[in-house]
């Protein structure tokens, strides 16, 4: 019931923002987002991480087909549900009064994305995942669409098409699966019970992966991203980078994990070298941006294909490490991109050479940078490093020197994110940056916020791993 | 009391917060009682764990970090002798420079940020060398390469400074990755990374296993770089762009030498592989020489004394690679007190002198500088190696073991030991003796420190004076307390290791031949900057090629530059180009193209003839039926 519930208040939420408008609507959208919170955090006060699956409803939809509205959760699926009820209200609440000619609009797409997010990570129909798939696109298509920057009409549809493309194959497997499920049902338990050859395994695995490699995005499935991150609005980007790239690596766990383990085990490998690729080339490509908000897409391209390379490694650690990533990679993407609104908003640019010096005048928004930055970095302490550390570990029981090649994001994500820092924050003050303020307000606070969870999050891990772990383990077996 | 150790790191985390949230109504007394109060009680408590110290280790647990299927890492401590030296020297020599930077840093008008740095460092400083595990080890390790991040660059308007934090950071994490692997192998191999059951399970394992060996080669790598050894040393003379007690602390003093003290915790793992000790040996001596060279030529009063720690921390990785663990741990203590005190009277003359590091233009100080010129000197006297002081003893210990290791790579070691007893008095004589080559405007400022700084000059002054002692060799009668204290932790290793006796008579001939050397050195730099007033001209139109090449450091910058960091930005920014907007993103949009295309050719079967509509559809018909019965 609760699930039901979380999927069902910001989607009413939604359209009562859109119904009403006008100066409400915030008022509106930030109440939903938070009763959602309010509801997913007693959701996990009340989980029992032995129990697997709970909070399910099922309900009968469209029976000629066998589809039924089953959602639920089990630890893989809270945690995502928690991060998103986390991360939206932090992204509704950041919007500046004059940030969007239609505000109201924003604020109920937002929500029905959120709504349709939850609905993502909880289906336990295969159907209703690819209806929850598709309908997740649709809001940020338009908040792309209608609030983006220059250009955008073309690169938001190269975005659309492309990851629509994708789902379609998805579907075309789903479809199959239904076809031969003994069960005659679209029921995601059921297919896992459903007998695959080789080769049937080889082309599903295919059709499914391409489908997660492009949402996430895997390389070299990623030429969107950087386009469409930067071009989209400060809060389209918290929901791209923060939210919907883990809707990729959850496919990975709930589908390919389980459905295909032959044709893992023998295209696997594959995707794991395509995945440390886009470690190392998203962390090169990040390096020689010249647009904050660009390198920190990259950055975030870079993190995801090491994200992958765990679940992809199939084992305890990799898994695990993949859960606490997302959160960690979610909120520290929220952060940054953060930053990057506020030193925008604040300047009036996101160019590099145009920046420096910010530390001597905002040293509490310096600060704070440097915090999520750490986070980012992946140092001990912060939530950052015990996800890459656990991703590692999984990745080196998989191959010891594909965590060697992995590895290099250390060294690389230091290189790249201490140049942008240096070149933003430290140094003489830029031509653009003479005008700078420090931080205050709601603007601090959410930073504050965010840095602080950074910390905490990589003290206290086990909080995730609790949680995520016994599914996990019920999932490898 | 051991019960209490929790509160050694906890207690100089507690003076970094209170001083990052309060900084502004903090006045800055009370930013320096807090800063260096914390540090203090830290020490005390360390001394009192040691007092009861029965030899016995203690592992003290807080709460369960990270726990993912099999692997648990709790974060706990273990209170061990090494550790407990280490946390001696650490918190020891720490509050004597906490209390140093109070008067030397008053006039900044970020002290309170520089003094929560410097906290910060201790902590997790202390992490390091308290864990009871790997990746606590790594999270200090980690920590106090941030710490060093933040103190290099402290004057971060200043672009050099930031490229040398940089630098420092970047060179680090790459020694990181490979000490990060050797964990993921140690917990491959072990499962767990808690050292008492990794050292247990190790009972397994012969000598020379590959395994064993790939796990201490890749831990060393992370050593190269947070100890600067070759070749990830040259972020250390950089380094010294951070203000001068940062350089005593981090690095000399403690932060560089957590390689070494990972060697002597993991020193049954090393006992284990001999091919990874020879290789720790070689880059040890390797660095000892190298470093000693360029030392010979900087003019720049920090970085005679960079180079200098470099060279003398590659003696202490001499004696690991020889299995002297307990020589390596010596040294790195005496080097911390004696090191520690040449930075901060460094820093006291800079101070003087106005800010002012090139040693050219100083000389006679010691008139207006009476009680650095004395400190300086005994720590001199003691790099040196010159009996009793605590190098002679320390630096001894290692020559002895490697003589009895090979004479050959002993001859080199002194030359490197040699070298070093040049250098420092070629930088002692020109910055005390001969006459004043400043400024007016310097010659009327020339002022002794303040009271707050002489004082820990003096306390480590006695140290480096009397610090040998701890360790007297028998032939002098004495009773080797450190190794006797920190036999429980390396007994093992000792068991099966041989022991490299070498006779009383040889002993003393070494030990007669290294004074004798360094007594030469001393009298060359005598003569040639004392009696002959010389001074060096900086100027490189004079030199020789090989003394340019020297001067310039061996180009290792320049080449690093050239080989790596150039053509690596060049690849990338071609990429994006070639790559990531013509290859990748014009083959999606390539193939929407050729979907259109597609489209429009299929567009022109769309005549609008029903005529030909109704024959496609005949034909299809006849198709499908024809397909059906033939197959």
């Amino acid at each position: 019931m609760i699930t039901a519930l979380l999927i069902l208040i910001p989607f009413l939420g939604g359209l009562a923002a859109l119904a009403i408008g006008g100066k409400t609507a915030r008022i509106i959208a930030i109440a939903a987002s938070i009763i959602t919170l309010g509801l997913a955090k007693y959701a996990v006060w009340t989980f029992d991480s032995q129990a697997g699956k709970q909070f399910a409803t099922n309900l009968p939809w469209i029976k000629s087909l066998g589809v039924n509205f089953h959602v639920g959760m089990d630890g893989i699926s809270i945690l995502l549900v928690v991060l998103t009820a986390f991360l939206v209200p932090i992204i509704l609440i950041s919007v500046k009064e004059n940030t969007y000619s239609n505000p109201a609009l924003f604020y109920g797409l937002t929500l029905i994305m959120e709504s349709a997010l939850i609905g993502v990570f909880t289906a336990y129909d295969a159907f209703l995942f690819y209806v929850f798939w598709e309908l997740a696109l649709i809001p940020i298509y338009f908040i792309c669409m209608l609030f983006g920057g220059e250009g955008r009409f073309r690169i938001t549809l190269k975005f659309f098409v492309y990851t629509l493309a994708g789902s379609l194959l998805m579907l075309i497997g789903i479809i199959y699966l239904r076809q031969i499920n003994p069960e005659g049902s679209f029921e995601i338990s059921s297919f896992y019970k459903i007998t695959l050859s080789g080769s049937q395994q080889s082309w599903l695995f295919w059709l499914f992966l391409i489908a997660f490699a492009i949402k996430m995005p895997i390389f070299p499935f990623h030429t969107w991203q950087p386009d469409t991150y930067t071009n989209a609005p400060a809060q389209g980007t918290m929901l791209l980078g923060g939210i919907m790239s883990k809707m990729g690596v959850y496919g990975l766990i709930r589908f390919i994990i389980p459905l295909f383990p032959s044709a893992l085990h023998e295209w696997g490998n594959v995707v794991i070298v395509l995945s440390i690729i886009g470690i190392v080339y998203g962390s090169l490509m990040a390096w020689v941006q010249t647009d904050i908000k660009r390198l920190i897409a990259y950055s975030s391209f870079a993190h995801i294909g090491l994200i992958a390379a765990g679940v992809l490694a199939n084992n305890q650690q990799g898994m695990d490490g993949a859960m606490v990533q997302m959160i960690a990679h979610g909120i520290n993407a929220v952060g940054l991109f953060l930053i990057v609104d506020y030193i925008e908003r604040t300047s009036g640019t996101r160019l590099i050479s145009a920046l420096g010096g910010i530390r001597t005048i905002a040293p509490v928004v310096a600060t704070l940078f440097l915090l999520i930055l750490l986070g980012s970095v992946g140092l001990p302490l912060t939530n950052g490093f015990v996800g890459e550390y656990l991703l590692l570990t999984g990745i080196f029981q998989f191959k010891a020197g594909a965590a060697l090649f992995a590895g290099l994001t250390m060294i690389l994500g230091a290189v790249y994110m201490l140049n942008v820092y240096q070149k933003t924050m430290l140094g003489n003050s830029g031509t653009a940056s003479a005008i700078f303020a420090d931080v205050k307000g709601s603007d601090l606070y959410l930073l504050a916020l965010v840095a602080g969870l950074v910390i905490i999050s990589g003290i206290f891990p086990t909080f995730i791993t609790n949680i995520s772990g016994p599914a996990v383990e019920m999932l490898l077996k | 009391m051991t019960n209490l150790s929790w509160l050694i790191p906890v207690l100089p985390l507690l003076g970094f917060l209170l001083i990052a949230l309060f900084a502004k109504s903090l006045p800055k007394t009370l930013v320096g009682l807090i800063a260096s109060g914390t540090v203090l009680g830290s020490f005390i408590i360390a001394v009192s764990i040691f007092l009861q110290n029965d030899g016995t280790a203690h592992t003290v647990k807080l709460f369960d970090w990270i726990s993912s299927g099999k692997l648990h890492i709790p974060f706990a401590f273990l209170i061990d002798p090494l550790s407990l030296v280490m946390l001696l020297v650490v918190t020891g020599v720490g509050f004597l420079i906490h209390v140093y930077s109070v008067g030397y840093m008053s006039h900044d008008e970020r002290f309170a940020q520089f003094m929560s740095y410097l906290n910060l460092f201790v902590f997790f400083m202390l992490l390091l060398v308290m864990g009871n595990n790997y990746i606590v080890m790594f999270t200090g390790w980690e920590g106090v390469g941030l710490c060093s991040y933040l103190l290099i660059g402290f004057w971060f308007k200043n672009t050099d400074y930031n490229n040398a934090a940089k630098k420092a950071f970047i060179m680090n994490r790459i020694g990181d990755l490979g000490f990060i692997l050797g964990v993921l192998l140690i917990w491959v191999t072990f499962g767990s990374v808690n050292y008492s059951e990794v050292f247990s399970g190790a009972e397994g394992f012969t000598k020379g296993d590959k395994v064993i060996t790939a796990i201490t080669f890749l831990l060393f790598i992370g050593a190269m770089g947070k100890s600067a050894q070759i070749p990830l040393y040259t972020w250390l003379p950089d380094a010294m762009a951070g203000p001068t007690p940062v350089s005593a602390l981090i690095h000399a003093a403690t932060m560089v030498t957590a390689g070494v003290y990972m060697i002597a915790r993991s020193n049954i793992l090393y006992t284990l592989s001999p091919d990874t000790l020879n290789f720790v040996l070689f880059i040890g001596l390797g660095t000892a020489i190298f470093a000693a060279t360029i030392g010979l030529f900087q003019n720049d009063i920090k970085k005679v004394l960079a180079y200098s720690t470099v060279s003398q921390l590659g003696f202490m990785f001499i004696a690991l690679g020889t299995g002297a663990y307990t020589a390596g741990v010596f040294h790195l203590m005496t080097h911390a007190f004696f090191k520690a005190l040449l930075f901060l009277g460094a820093g006291s003359v800079i101070h003087a002198m106005s800010g002012e590091q090139d040693i050219k233009n100083m000389g006679g100080l010691r008139k207006h500088l009476p009680i650095t010129y004395i400190v300086f000197l005994l720590a001199t006297v003691a790099i040196s190696g010159i009996p009793p002081f605590s190098g002679f003893f320390s630096k001894d210990e290692i020559l002895a073991h490697l003589y009895a290791h090979s004479p050959v790579l002993w001859g080199f070691a002194l030359l490197a030991s040699m070298l070093t007893a040049f250098y420092m008095f070629r930088l002692f004589f020109l910055t005390f003796w001969g006459g004043f080559r400043g400024t007016k405007h310097q010659l009327e400022h020339l002022h002794e420190s303040p009271l707050v700084m002489t004082a820990p000059l003096m306390v480590l002054a006695v140290l480096s004076v009397l610090g040998g002692f701890l360790n007297v060799p028998e032939i002098f009668g004495g009773n080797l307390a450190l190794k006797n204290f920190l036999s429980p932790v390396f007994e093992a290793s000792e068991l099966r290791s041989f022991d490299p006796h070498i006779g009383h008579q040889t002993e003393i001939m070494l030990m007669a031949i290294a004074v004798g050397m360094a007594g030469i050195s001393i009298f060359l730099a005598y003569s040639r900057y004392v009696a002959n007033n010389e001074v060096p001209s900086g100027d490189e139109k004079e030199m020789s090629w090989l003394e340019k090449l020297v001067f310039n450091k061996y180009y290792v910058d320049e080449a690093y530059d050239a080989a790596i960091v150039k053509p690596l930005n060049w690849i990338s920014r071609k990429s994006e180009i070639f790559i990531e907007k013509q290859l990748i993103d014009g083959t999606v949009e390539g193939s929407a193209n050729f979907t259109l295309h597609l489209g429009g050719l299929l567009r022109q079967l769309q005549t609008g003839h029903i005529g030909f509509y109704l024959i496609a559809m005949v034909l299809a018909v006849v198709a499908i039926f024809g397909y059906t019965v033939l197959f």
